[in-house]
């Protein structure tokens, strides 16, 4: 039920911000599509946890914030390889280990991987996740496992529950 | 011209000079998977000081609150976008060029 209601209320503001109408008419119309929308959303049966995780979301705006310092440190390294001269990368592609336990988990573990210039996750295995680097320091730093134990998620993996059910 | 002006271009003229460095990356690095890390440059820092830039040209206004959504969309959907590149290149058998021990990672 709180999903639901976050929902509307999230597309309620993003109707609002992307129309910007104020009068009662148009105000009732972005009523009714918003009951519509979330009315169809629930007969997908799409909204969960999973695809709503407001449980997430004091972490995630905490890692969000982590990811965007991350982000531009690399972003300061990789330019710096392109623009010296002669050979500056090191290419290394590695399996790391994936400690998330949830599919939600994984998804923003890889994403953040890739969204990190100089490492691009290639291939996502049962426990493990393949990664390009442009270079070792890179790889040896997501070795390290920093980024991975920042990541949000469900230390039981709730989707599986959800779906035995 | 005043201090938010001035920011405003110093943003925009950084990511221009960003997307540059990418495009010069680009052509640089020697292979498909090490030319996706050169992409990442414009895609992240690059875009996020340009709508940054324009963000600060347009106030607090509904403009800005679209320019903010186009760079949420962007940090979603970009990554994804890379990472289906990269794994389409390793499903289709593409080696990448890797330092040192030759062909070990590779597969």
């Amino acid at each position: 039920m709180k999903h639901i209601i976050s929902l509307a209320a999230f597309l309620y503001i993003l109707w609002f911000g992307l129309s910007g109408h104020s009068e009662p008419l148009l105000l009732s119309l972005g009523i009714a599509s918003v009951v519509f929308t979330v009315y169809i959303a629930h007969r997908m049966d799409v909204i969960d946890h999973e695809s709503h995780p407001i449980h997430h979301l004091t972490s995630l705006v905490r890692f969000w914030s982590y990811l965007m310092v991350q982000v531009i440190k690399s972003n300061i390294d990789v330019i710096g390889r392109i623009l010296r001269p002669g050979r500056s990368i090191s290419p290394q592609m590695v399996d790391f280990p994936m400690p998330q336990r949830s599919d939600l988990g994984r998804v923003i573990y890889a994403n953040s991987i890739t969204l990190t210039p100089g490492t691009v996750s290639v291939h996502l295995g049962k426990d493990t996740i393949t990664v390009h680097s442009l270079s070792k320091q890179g790889a040896d730093d997501l070795g390290r496992g920093e980024m991975a134990s920042r990541v949000p998620d469900d230390i039981e993996d709730i989707s599986h529950v959800d779906r035995d059910q | 011209m005043t201090i938010l002006d001035i920011v405003s271009w110093i943003s925009i003229l950084g990511g221009a000079l960003l997307g540059v460095a990418g495009g010069i990356g680009i052509h640089r690095f020697p292979d498909f998977y090490s030319r996706l890390h050169a992409v990442g440059i414009t895609d992240t820092l690059c875009a996020a000081l340009f709508l940054f830039g324009l963000g600060l040209q347009a106030g607090l206004s509904l403009a800005s609150f679209k320019l903010f959504l186009i760079f949420v969309f962007l940090f979603f959907t970009s990554p994804t976008a890379s990472h289906a590149l990269a794994n389409a290149a390793r499903h289709g058998g593409l080696k990448p060029r890797l330092d040192g021990r030759k062909g070990e990672a590779s597969r």
